[in-house]
């Protein structure tokens, strides 16, 4: 049995982790609960981002300057697709929205690959960040416990304006029954395109923080997709409260699996998820 | 959440199209005489036309799934990966006979199709396209973490495959290798149509329209998707099984996301439903790619990614779609006059 500080320690990894993978799919479930559209593109979202940042950083920006400025244009890109391609994807059968996010995907990575070729990259981290606190014969990484402060900070500003402002109702009315939601008035398509560019924002976010765990490259967008919707599907769509407990789960299931059985490596959290799928379809909290 | 698409069950030109498909047209002529054109006329071309004809086997299956049955997928790579590390592990420790490790290809991915099957295809709509996608991932990963047995990332390979019927033996410039494959893809095109044009494939595509109508029809639904979902699969595993003795190597990419989803772009470049366009999409996609990754490796994404988003916008029932509205259009005209 490993000690007390190493449980810790995996824990806070597997945590860290999780958070990261509940803000880039935050916005996914969002999306995909107001509009039921499989986004296959969310997670180059992310990816945008974390490049946008790097160009900055290497620049010569600090890191926490570039980051607003990386959210922001992520954001922008993100609002300029919703109003163009996403329009025709919203017009086409479920399977060809699939296939068209699939495909813009494509377009996401080989443009990545011409502008910053195929290597993979980090965002160095920022100085003050580097290093780790030893407390008591436990070693914490300085920056995973920034991780998990900002993203739980973004995860009860979420939280709070879902529950009580204005716009939250509304994005709650819409996610609940979009048709009834037009009928009583809310401009839907607005509200969607606002949450779609939020989304893209916090996939951003993601894709900048978590780029010490999830390294950027070209294939960044396909390669974590699987991880992201599966957190959507087993928290159920729509739901920001499923996304953040199944994130954080499979967060630590991943990172506890992976240190326990190593010669089954990623193979655990898939297996949980699919049994989890079987006996729950419509995932942790979705009751419609 | 898919909306049943016709109250009345199937409509009119669906019916003649049923009915019309039991007889062979002048695409499977068309179809033959381009193959054996292709032998004799563009020899230095012969392993990329047997990789078009896997395509086209593994493109037929999904389409048999998705096209008849309504299946979405997003993880039909699964069978192709079994069937090809199937047909790896018997050529490496049973017997180099090809077609015998045809067969056990397809009966292994088969029997994961029911397995499988069973389980996944109670769900509908999204959570379905998820769950296929985390079985083929937890397939994956399982590949990948069994090393000693499949050789995780680099590969199963040290194998060989003896003559086809002892007569034929697989040479450097893959000429057996295109006529095995060719051959195999005739097989397993009746098949399909036979499948496909049975009842068996007119209740798939009862079920694929309106589920709910063809349960209360009497139709045991879950039994049909499932024993449609394992023929299918077992037509992928032979795609994969071919790949596997053609190249002499089973890679972990078989068992990939992205294979899966090409192979659905396939099918949506050619279109759905109609067998043969899975042929077109083959053609399109497997030479498109191989020509634009000559020209430029690194940005052939682009051209395949421009692709897709234009096909499902201007064209979504696919290039085969196109054609036949095309033709229907001219036979409306040659009635009129």
């Amino acid at each position: 049995m490993p000690s007390l500080s190493t449980l810790l320690s995996l824990f806070i990894d597997g945590a860290s982790y999780g958070m990261i993978l509940f803000l880039i799919a935050s916005g996914l479930t969002v999306t995909l609960g107001i509009m039921r559209i499989v986004n296959l593109s969310h997670c180059g979202f992310a990816m945008i981002g974390g490049y946008a940042a790097l160009a900055l950083v290497s620049m010569g920006l600090p890191l926490l300057a570039a980051l607003p400025i990386a959210v922001l244009f992520t954001m922008a890109v993100g609002f300029l697709l919703e109003q163009t391609i996403y329009r025709v994807v919203y017009r086409t059968h479920e399977f060809g929205q699939i296939l068209m996010t699939l495909g813009l995907t494509y377009l996401m990575v080989a443009t990545i690959n011409l502008l910053f070729g195929s290597l993979m990259q980090n965002i160095p981290v920022p100085e003050a960040l580097n290093g780790v606190w030893l407390a008591g014969g436990l070693t914490i990484s300085k920056y995973r416990i920034f991780l998990v402060a900002v993203s739980a900070g973004v995860a009860v500003l979420l939280w709070a304006t879902f529950e009580w402002t204005m716009f939250g109702a509304k994005l709650r009315a819409a996610i609940d029954n979009p048709r009834m939601a037009r009928a009583s008035g809310i401009d839907v398509g607005r509200l969607l395109s606002v949450a779609f560019a939020a989304g893209c924002g916090l996939a951003a976010l993601g894709g900048v923080l978590g780029a010490q765990m999830l390294p950027l490259e070209p294939f960044y967008a396909l390669k974590y997709l699987v991880l992201v919707l599966m957190v959507v599907t087993v928290g159920g769509l729509g739901s920001l409260k499923g996304s953040l407990v199944a994130a954080l789960a499979l967060g630590l299931i991943d990172t506890f699996g992976r240190y326990f059985v190593p010669e089954f490596g990623g193979f655990v959290i898939y297996v949980t998820v699919f049994a989890f799928l079987l006996v729950r379809p419509r995932g942790l909290f979705q009751n419609a | 959440m898919r909306k049943p698409e016709n109250t009345i069950g199937t409509s009119v030109p669906e019916m003649r199209s049923a009915l019309r498909t039991h007889r062979f047209g002048w695409f499977e002529i068309v179809m033959l005489v381009v193959f054996v054109a292709v032998y004799y006329l563009l020899p230095g071309y012969l392993p990329l036309a047997t990789q078009v004809a896997i395509m086209i086997i593994f493109a037929i299956s999904l389409d048999l799934a998705l096209g008849y049955g309504g299946i979405e997928t997003l993880g039909h790579a699964v069978f192709y990966g079994i069937g090809g590390y199937a047909a790896g592990l018997y050529a490496l420790h049973v017997w180099q006979e090809p077609i015998s490790g045809l067969l056990v290809a397809a009966i292994a991915a088969g029997i994961f199709g029911i397995v499988s099957g069973v389980v996944v295809l109670r769900a509908k709509g999204l959570t379905l396209v998820m769950l296929t996608l985390a079985c083929a991932t937890m397939v994956h990963e399982f590949a990948n973490s069994m090393r000693a047995v499949t050789g995780g990332d680099d590969g199963l390979s040290g194998y060989r495959i003896d003559p086809v019927f002892g007569l034929f033996r697989f040479d450097l410039f893959g000429r057996t290798a295109y006529i095995y494959s060719v051959c195999i893809l005739v097989v397993v095109f009746l098949i399909a149509r036979v499948v496909a044009n049975s009842n068996f494939g007119l209740t798939a595509r009862g079920i694929r329209s309106n589920a709910q109508r063809m349960q209360l029809l009497g139709v045991p639904v879950l039994n049909r998707l499932v024993l449609l979902y394992a023929i299918s699969g077992a037509l992928a595993g032979i795609a994969g099984a071919l790949s596997a003795q053609v190249t002499k190597l089973v890679g972990l990419n078989t068992l990939a996301f992205t294979l899966s989803g090409n192979v659905l772009i396939v099918l949506i470049l050619g279109g759905i439903g109609r067998l043969y366009g899975a042929v077109i999409g083959s053609i399109v996609f497997v030479v498109l790619s191989d020509r634009a990754a000559a020209i430029d490796p690194f940005n052939w994404l682009f051209i395949l990614g421009g692709l897709i988003v234009l096909t499902v916008w201007l064209a979504p029932d696919g290039i085969a779609g196109r054609f036949s509205a095309l033709t229907q259009q001219l036979r409306g005209r040659e009635r009129k006059s």
